[in-house]
């Protein structure tokens, strides 16, 4: 199976975010790391392949930074990548940023493609199942496992409060995956230094430009939550702070 | 023609989804903001009963938009029924819930028309004549005010919880329901679901919990679970987690709070390294009283947080385990 996995760079869970000057976007000066969902598609990606043989590529579009989640695939194991490298590519809408990814593999023919369910930064839920409609593909959302068969593929969705489905499918297929579906290797050393001689194509966002259009939605601004409920903030040493929580849960909340 | 906003109905074999209530309190209030009329509809393969139910509410019609193919639910039959129905009628707005099955389809289906859709909103403004939503960024540490930049029909959904499904306002009068059948051609529907199910019986059930201590991701290590044992343990509690920590294989899935876990609403949440992403928020929102120890002071967790403990949980677990148990010795 040839399967092509999307895997975006996002601000790290915990690093502290600032506006810009526009107000509309975050200071980009902060850590990185791949959006959680992205890492266990590779991760699925490579089982798949060692089961079935084939070819796993990894596509990302952002700046030069983003390179560093594609590095990190090829050293767990992914066999080439694909860099739509341009700081443009980071204000692009789902609609765009998939129509962009269409273009980039225009070429190529792959069996499946996997998104993970959603973006830590944006979170539109929606890149995955955009491309699918743009190549004309079925697609499955939020899956915790896949099965090669006889035509096709027989998928695991995950739905809400603890429900599940089986969903049989033919290939090619988009599917978007949950954390969750599978535990994820490290990458070895060996891994990390062959990964410095796979084929790292580029791909200039000239070459791309026709296909993609104005975003259909645009940010106005950004902006900090208003609180909504009352919190009392509990400060102190270590000490302090357990001797007035522990006064609280005793005679303000009787739970002690 | 004036304007409209559809607001489409999630139901599953004939049993409406309660979070359809809130997107038609939500298209209430944008009615009643933008003077726009508001519409429902019901997709499915009999949903004639449903679609007078809905127009029990404030709202000028309902429809049911039928087809034996639209049961059991598949995106590609969906798409194709809304398609058909929302080039045939042009509302200017189309409301969804943020559902499973909605994330499933509606970004298709607005591809499928040329436009876009603004997902998983909060609420909405009326600025001097224009319609922006907000919807949350970054985990929840930002919201965003997104307008449309494409022609209607503009595509928009709502968190589940973010409008009142009880506020709901009922019509005068029923309104009148519309019939609709839409064609589905036969070799359309390439996805072949299989029935719904339950994993096995949980073997925790905490929904009867009443305190629980609970371990998000800035615990670190597996081993450090333990710390937060001893926690819930001196209390008298039960452990349970976030999602990635489950994920991890840390603690059994059967201990995960939220929306792809369980939905708690103890005395006393006990949130320890967790950020508060609304995933994690819907299964834990409701219970008394939430104190949250997290070292980021802008986490979003201390925005439904009672009592917020900003520092390092590895200083402030262990001497609060002490001081429990003190309490506890009766000291
Ligand atoms: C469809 C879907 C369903 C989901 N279902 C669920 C669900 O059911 N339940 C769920 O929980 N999540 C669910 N998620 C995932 C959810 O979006 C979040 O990714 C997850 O809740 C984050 O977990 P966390 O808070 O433990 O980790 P993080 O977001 O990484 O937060 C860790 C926090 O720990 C803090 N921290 C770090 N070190 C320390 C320290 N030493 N002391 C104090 N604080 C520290 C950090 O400041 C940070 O705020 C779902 C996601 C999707 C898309
Ligand atoms: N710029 C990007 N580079 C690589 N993958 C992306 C990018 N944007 C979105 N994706 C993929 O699409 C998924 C869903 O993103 P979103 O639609 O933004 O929630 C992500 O988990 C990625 O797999």
């Amino acid at each position: 199976m040839k399967i092509l996995v999307c895997m975006k760079q996002v601000p790290q869970k915990d690093a502290p975010l600032k506006l810009n000057e526009t107000g509309a976007w975050i200071r980009e000066d902060v850590s990185y790391e791949v959006n959680e969902p992205d890492a266990y598609a590779l991760e699925e990606a490579l089982r798949q392949k060692e089961q079935h043989s084939g070819e796993v590529v990894v596509i990302t579009s952002g700046p030069a930074r983003a390179q560093q989640v594609l590095r990190e695939a090829l050293a767990k194991g992914a066999d080439r990548a694909i860099h739509l490298e341009d700081n443009a590519f980071v204000g692009l809408d789902a609609f765009n940023t998939a129509k962009a990814f269409a273009a980039a593999i225009k070429d190529e023919k792959f069996d499946l493609i996997f998104t993970g369910l959603q973006s830590d930064d944006y979170g539109y839920a929606q890149t995955g199942v955009v491309l699918a409609e743009l190549l004309g593909w079925p697609h499955a959302t939020i899956i915790m496992q896949i099965e090669k068969k006889e035509s096709g593929i027989r998928v695991k969705r995950e739905l809400e409060a603890g429900y599940f489905q089986f969903v049989d499918m033919p290939l090619p297929a988009v599917l978007t995956i949950q954390s969750g579906i599978n535990k994820l290797r490290y990458a070895t050393l060996i891994g990390i230094k062959n990964a410095k001689n796979k084929p790292l194509r580029k791909v200039a966002i000239a070459e791309v430009k026709s296909a993609i259009g104005e975003n259909l939605q645009k940010i106005e601004r950004l902006y900090i939550p208003q609180k909504t409920k009352k919190t009392e903030h509990i400060e102190g040493l270590p000490a302090e702070i357990a001797k007035k929580l522990v006064d609280k849960l005793r005679n303000e909340l009787r739970v002690l | 023609m004036p304007d409209t906003i559809l607001v489409v109905i999630e139901q599953r074999e004939g049993t409406l989804n309660r979070v359809s209530w809130e997107t038609i309190s939500a298209g209430q209030a944008i009615a009643a903001a933008t003077r726009w009329t508001l519409e429902a509809a019901v997709v499915g393969a009999k949903v004639a009963e449903l679609a007078s139910e809905v127009a029990a509410k404030k709202v000028a019609k309902a429809y049911a938009v039928e087809s034996p193919k639209l049961e059991p639910y598949t995106p590609d039959a969906f798409v194709a029924a809304l398609k058909q129905f929302i080039t045939a009628k042009q509302p200017k707005l189309v409301l969804m819930p943020h559902t499973y099955q909605v994330r499933d389809f509606v970004p298709k289906l607005a591809t499928a028309m040329g436009r876009t859709v603004i997902s998983d909103c909060i609420g909405f403004k009326h600025e001097s004549g224009k319609l922006v939503f907000t919807r949350q960024m970054f985990q929840g540490k930002f919201s965003a005010d997104v307008s449309f930049a494409s022609e209607a029909p503009w595509f928009a959904t709502f968190q589940n919880g973010a409008f009142r499904g009880d506020k709901a306002e009922a019509g005068a009068s029923a309104a009148p329901v519309e019939p609709v059948s839409v064609e589905i051609a036969d070799n359309l529907v390439r996805n072949k679901p299989q029935e719904v199910f339950k994993e096995a019986k949980q073997a925790v059930d905490l929904t009867q919990a009443e305190i629980i201590v609970s371990v998000g991701r800035g615990i670190k290590e597996q081993k450090n679970i333990e710390l937060a044992k001893q926690l819930a343990d001196a209390l008298g509690g039960d452990l349970a987690a976030s999602r990635p920590i489950c994920d991890s294989g840390w603690l059994p899935m059967d201990r995960q709070i939220g929306s792809s876990g369980q939905t708690v609403a103890p005395k006393l949440y006990l949130a320890l390294g967790i950020s508060g992403a609304i995933q994690h928020i819907v299964g834990m929102k409701g219970s008394r009283t939430i104190i949250a120890v997290n070292k980021d002071p802008e986490a979003p967790i201390f925005e439904i947080a009672d009592y917020a403990i900003v520092g390092n949980l590895f200083d402030i677990v262990p001497p609060l385990i002490e001081e429990v148990k003190k309490a506890k010795a009766g000291g």
